[in-house]
């Protein structure tokens, strides 16, 4: 089937196809100062489950402009939908002194200015770009749930092949004067792509480009239809547990609902071929996922709602831990699986005072399996028992709430920080801090009530063995 | 169930220590041997995991899930639709529920303490616990006359009973009887051993008022309270009215009643008001006759005899002995105990299960002749050196080794207050002490060689029951484990299937399996089955064993018009794992063939043997369990000689299931296609195996298997060629 047929039938590449459209013949969008890319260079990423964008921007300000403090950045409704994380930096220096100084990305307001829908993203600038002045930008941008198994359905010794679809022209607000795209797939089974002219195919990468003077807003649908057998797992919910006891263990608890996001299982299982053939049997399937635990983790446990799953290995060194898990059978896709982690860490990698008295705990956001996408993510940091006043300092935006869990002979409840997070990839393991105030005096709460416990049965039991509770003398 | 007799051996062995102790040793060790039967149970919580390992419990645990979920109240009113589909159980009228209750009362207190373990946990360690306690209960039925849980208890209130006569402690056995009927059918077995008892004393002339007050208000308010659990029911009026009735009158009225309610019993028909289990019991051959179902299940086989010397060890040598003991001299409680012990012996010869209610029996006589054997030889050997000991001191000490002996002699009763204050301070015997060790006093070598040979008994004892209970007793069914130069390997395929059902199909799916793993799969995957191990409808079941037997067309029709989905087979072949489905298959069709005539068992044996090679039958080789069993097995069976025509479906074994080779599947996913039978075209059986891997006894890595199956499947096809 040509692939120009497949575009042609597909709904969202028709409004896709009009978006372009009316986005190249309307120009309501001006942008704000003189701003013009001089050069872009999209390098997109294929090779895994999450498709990766690289950007960079060589951006020029024009001499008769005023200072510019923002580049905006336009991403497509559906890219908004499924964008995890997008960050960008800014190149300084020359050549070998270059130093990449991060900067902060946030949706812009301007976003109802742009046509269909798209949104703008707005990368501040630390030092105004004065004009005439030309800067360059990197820009990363990582999307989930972006690839589209086609066939939707494959049996167990098909591999498994998906659609990808962009556009080989930057979205921009602005004037862009030389453009090239390049995506890079794992292998060289490519089925189809879309040919816009210059389009060339070198291996496992196709190049678009390269494209000159396009007006703002520009948009030309394309579709690569390849073979994607990297694992998609997609973990549907994640909830962390952190519990602090000031004894001296961090206990982390995770809750996993994994799914094979790819193309759905169709027909028979069959373990024998599975086993026999494992080279073309069940390409797409995995059988094991790797998580990167921190150093000095120790009772380390595996499990799910009917026991124990004992195939697990564990690697400890003195910069990490690898954990290596296989769930109780291989993941084909459709399928799902539940399962829990636990591991203890020692309290003095983690808990630090800080200037003003106050305590903070400092942990790793995220999700600890490499390569998996989190649609739901949790975390449930646990203080001990009389912690007041916490406060979470996370680097982006998430939902945060307090509430109270009981555990161990709990009086009063631990108070515990909620963070919640959708669409949450490896991008996101970076660190963060709860800041709380604690009073050791609470640490001793607990064993004094299990002693006074103790003494009141002994003092119950004397009591009773100087009562004589009969009513006559017995004979 | 060593720890019992350790109790005894021990309370004897204390006993020199005791008068500058006092009590307060013998609490000690009595905790000891709590904490020991306690730890002695987790072996296989340690060896492997905290989770129910067999297939019953399974059941109890899920309901104590749905109790603790959702209170008491929708716990009597629970009817569970996803077991035995499309009947439904009843689960809190046919329950017994005291086991249930424990766990769940146990793990509310403990939340209510905000002490977060979960249901599973409790449920784990409900059992070590209660052992505990079992032990403690062995030691007090001991200790006042010369098993488990809550019918020991009952048993040894019961004998404290028989000796104080006391109201307060016949009430309080009631309630204990009440809390065993509770917990488990087996509860008939002390109603029906107290009257035996009554009779036994009636017959030898005992009986007495005594008697009269243990043993009536436990008749009256146990049965009003048995009447209580919803299970019982009236059925406690049904099976021990007639027992019931007696006490109240005099002797030879009551032997007279006895006889006719005897007689009448025998007159009416053998399965009114007797469940089948009952009637095994009575004729053992009356299982294998009529209901197949109660014959297949290897519970209910009577043991051989090894089994006898793996379960009680040197007990069954010191059993004779503690019977001796008990009739020097006889008294009420004593006889209690030989009456206890030689019926269990009675029910533990007709099936195995009953095992168990052998076990204390054994432990406490053979702790008794122990106890006694420890006795006669320590104060033989005090006697020999100091020849002009004082007599009456030694008396005590002797007396005092033997301290579940001669309380149980004793005849005054001390007050409850008294007993609770010096329970070690007695030791009356009627007997003249003095003269009688006098007459007992053995040569100084000889008893020190005694002396020595029962430390080396109890010793072996002592490590063969650590033995049974680490490696016998704690291999669980759930996970098949098996050794290797390089340790123990686990083979989780069971988990893996109910794992697989669990999450990769829709709620409402019905998965049909042999009723063995019908507890499991409701537990642990959370699907709806057709039959489980309550078995309580042989239609039922029988249906489920047609369907199996029968050829695809007839199967496919049969589970359709059971709404099932899955079916699930255990299938042993590849690693020789025994107790397979193909070797349950015989009952499948024998209980099938029960209720519908056309499944004969006939028709699966060739020449009268079973056979599932190339010679077994056409209707073996075409049905269901065998096909699924055997699908592609070709493929993967490579360690034997090759098919001899290269069909499909021939496999070389037939015998032992261990001949075969490596593979458990667990499971197939059927896919039906309801156009092929419009068209009436051959069945089309999709099958989906969704685990089966090998593992062996000698060949276990998991990983080497792949390669192992590639290798193997070369060989196949060289030689085909």
């Amino acid at each position: 089937m040509p692939p120009s047929l497949q575009t042609l039938t597909n709904p969202t590449l028709l409004l896709l196809l009009l978006l372009a459209a009316s986005a190249v013949s309307s120009s309501s969008l001006s942008p704000e100062d003189g701003i013009r890319i001089v050069s872009a260079e999209k390098r997109i990423d294929l090779a895994g489950p999450i498709v990766k964008v690289y950007l960079t921007l060589k951006v020029e300000n024009a001499p008769a402009a005023s200072d510019a403090s923002q580049v905006l950045l336009a991403l497509t409704p559906t890219e908004v939908q499924h964008l995890a994380v997008v960050k960008a930096t800014r190149v300084e220096g020359k050549r070998k002194k270059k130093t990449y100084v991060p900067l902060s990305v946030e949706a812009s307001d301007l976003s109802s200015t742009a046509p269909n829908g798209a949104r703008l993203y707005s990368v501040q600038l630390g030092a105004p770009l004065k004009p005439g002045d030309a800067t360059t930008l990197e820009v990363l941008y990582v999307l989930t749930h972006s690839l589209e198994p086609f066939p939707a359905e494959i049996s167990q010794s098909e591999s498994q092949l998906v659609y990808y679809r962009d556009s080989a022209v930057l979205l921009s607000p602005y004037h862009v004067l030389e453009q090239v795209t390049y995506i890079k797939m794992p292998s060289n089974r490519i089925e189809s792509f879309t040919r816009v002219d210059p389009t060339s195919r070198a291996g496992t990468e196709v190049k678009y480009g390269t494209y000159k003077n396009q007006a703002p807003n520009s948009y030309l649908p394309i579709l690569v239809h390849y073979e994607n057998n990297r694992p998609f797992a997609v973990v549907e919910e994640l909830v962390r547990k952190v519990e602090i006891s000031h004894w001296g263990n961090v206990q982390i608890t995770e809750h996993y609902k994994l799914k094979h996001g790819g193309a759905r299982h169709k027909g028979v299982f069959s373990r024998l071929e599975y086993q026999s053939r494992p080279s073309i049997s069940g390409a797409s399937s995995f059988k094991n996922l790797l998580a990167r635990l921190p150093p000095r983790v120790h009772s380390v446990y595996y499990r799910d709602e009917i026991g124990n799953i004992s195939t697990s290995h564990l690697r400890i060194d003195s910069h990490k831990s690898e954990l290596e898990i296989e769930p109780r059978y291989p993941l084909f896709g459709g399928w799902h699986c539940t399962f829990t982690i636990g591991y203890g860490l020692p309290l003095q990698d983690f808990l630090f005072e800080s200037d003003d008295g106050r305590r903070y705990i400092n942990l790793t956001f995220g999700c600890p399996l490499l390569d998996t996408v989190v649609d739901d993510l949790t975390i449930k940091v646990v203080l001990p028992e009389g912690s007041k006043n916490p406060q979470p300092v996370v680097p982006f935006v998430t939902e945060k709430h307090l509430e109270t869990s009981y555990s161990y002979l709990d009086v009063v409840g631990r108070t515990t920080v909620v963070l919640k997070k959708k669409n949450v990839v490896g991008e996101h393991n970076v660190p963060f801090q709860v800041y709380y105030e604690f009073n050791p005096i609470f640490m001793l709460a607990e064993p004094l009530m299990l002693i006074s416990a103790a003494l009141l049965f002994f003092v119950a039991c004397i009591a009773y063995l100087h009562m004589d509770l009969s009513i006559g003398k017995s004979s | 169930m060593p720890e019992p007799q350790s109790s005894t051996a021990a309370s004897g062995g204390d006993g020199r220590l005791r008068n500058a102790f006092g009590g307060v040793l013998c609490a000690f060790t009595l905790l000891l041997i709590g904490v020991l039967a306690f730890s002695i149970r987790l072996f296989s919580v340690i060896k492997y995991e905290s989770v129910i390992h067999e297939f019953d419990p399974y059941f109890n645990y899920r309901v104590t899930q749905f109790l603790s979920k959702n209170g008491i109240y929708e716990f009597w009113n629970w009817f569970d639709d996803r077991t035995w589909y499309p009947l439904g159980r009843v689960i809190g009228g046919t329950v017994y529920p005291g086991l249930t209750l424990t766990a769940g009362t146990i793990w509310s207190l403990l939340n209510s303490l905000n002490i977060p373990l979960s249901v599973e946990t409790v449920c784990v360690f409900t059992a070590p616990i209660f052992s505990a306690n079992a032990s403690w209960a062995t030691y007090l039925l001991t200790k006042e006359a010369k098993g488990s849980g809550a019918g020991l208890m009952a048993a040894a209130i019961l004998a404290m009973t028989l000796n104080t006569g006391s109201l307060f402690y016949a009430t309080l056995n009631a309630l204990s009887y009440f809390y065993m009927v509770c917990s488990w059918g087996g509860y008939t077995f002390i109603i029906n051993l107290i009257p035996m008892h009554v009779l036994l004393c009636i017959v030898t002339g005992r009986y007495s008022s005594r008697l009269y007050i243990a043993y009536a208000p436990l008749v009256v308010l146990g049965t009003l309270l048995a009447a209580l659990v919803p299970v019982v029911g009236f059925n406690a009026v049904m099976t021990s009215e007639h027992f019931a009735s007696f006490l109240q009158g005099s002797c030879r009225a009551v032997c007279f009643a006895i006889a006719a309610i005897l007689i009448a019993m025998v007159a009416s028909s053998p399965t009114k008001g007797w469940s089948g289990r009952s009637l095994s019991l009575l004729d053992p051959t009356y299982a294998s006759k009529y209901i197949p179902i109660i014959a297949s299940v290897s519970e209910h086989q009577p043991p051989t005899w090894p089994s006898y010397f793996m379960d009680i060890n040197v007990l069954a040598f010191l059993v004779p002995a503690g019977i001796i003991s008990c009739f020097l001299p006889f008294s009420d409680a004593s006889s209690f105990l030989v009456l206890y012990l030689v019926t269990s012996v009675y029910f533990s010869g007709v099936m195995v299960r009953l095992m168990l209610v052998l076990a204390p029996a054994a432990c406490i006589l053979s702790g008794i002749a122990l106890s006694e054997a420890f006795g006669v030889l320590t104060r033989s050997m005090k006697f020999q050196r100091p020849t002009s000991d004082d007599g009456s001191s030694t008396a005590g000490d002797g007396s005092s080794n033997t301290p579940a002996n001669s309380e149980a002699v004793s005849k005054e009763k001390p007050s409850k207050k008294n007993r609770k204050k010096d329970k070690y301070s007695e030791g009356s015997s009627p007997v003249d002490p003095r003269t009688e060790e006098q007459l007992l006093v053995l040569p100084c070598g000889p008893s020190a060689v005694g002396i020595m040979l029962l430390i080396v008994l109890s010793g072996v004892y002592v490590v063969h029951c650590v033995w049974a209970a680490a490696e016998a007793y704690s291999a669980p069914s759930i996970v098949l484990t098996s050794r290797s130069h390089d340790g123990l390997h686990v083979f989780d395929d069971f988990r893996e299937a109910y794992g697989w059902l669990r999450h990769n199909t829709d709620v409402d799916d019905k998965v049909a399996s042999w009723w063995d793993y019908g507890y499991q799969t409701t537990a642990m995957a959370n699907r709806t089955v057709i039959v489980d191990n309550n078995t309580w409808n042989n239609t039922h079941i029988a249906t489920v064993g047609t369907a199996m037997a029968s050829p695809e067309k007839a199967a496919w029709e049969i589970l359709n018009s059971l709404d099932v989905k899955y079916v699930l087979v255990v299938f042993g072949g590849l690693i020789g794992y025994p107790s397979d489905d193909i070797n349950k298959f015989l009952w499948m069709v024998r209980i099938g063939g029960g209720v519908f005539p056309h499944i004969k068992e006939a028709d699966y044996l060739r020449d009268g043997n079973y056979r599932v090679d190339a010679h077994g039958t056409p209707t073996m080789l075409n049905s269901l369990m065998y096909k699924l069993c055997y699908y592609r097995f070709v493929e993967t069976d490579g360690f034997h000689n090759p098919p001899l025509d290269g069909s499909d479906l021939q496999t070389e074994s037939s015998k032992e299931q261990s001949q075969r080779e490596t593979e458990i599947k667990i499971e197939f996913k059927n896919k039906f296609y309801a156009q092929d039978r419009r068209k009436e075209e051959p069945m089309a059986i999709e099958i989906t195996k969704v685990g089966c891997w090998s593992q062996q006894d000698t060949v276990t890595i998991r990983l080497a298997q792949g390669a192992q199956v590639r290798e193997n499947h070369k060989l196949t096809k060289k030689e085909l060629d």
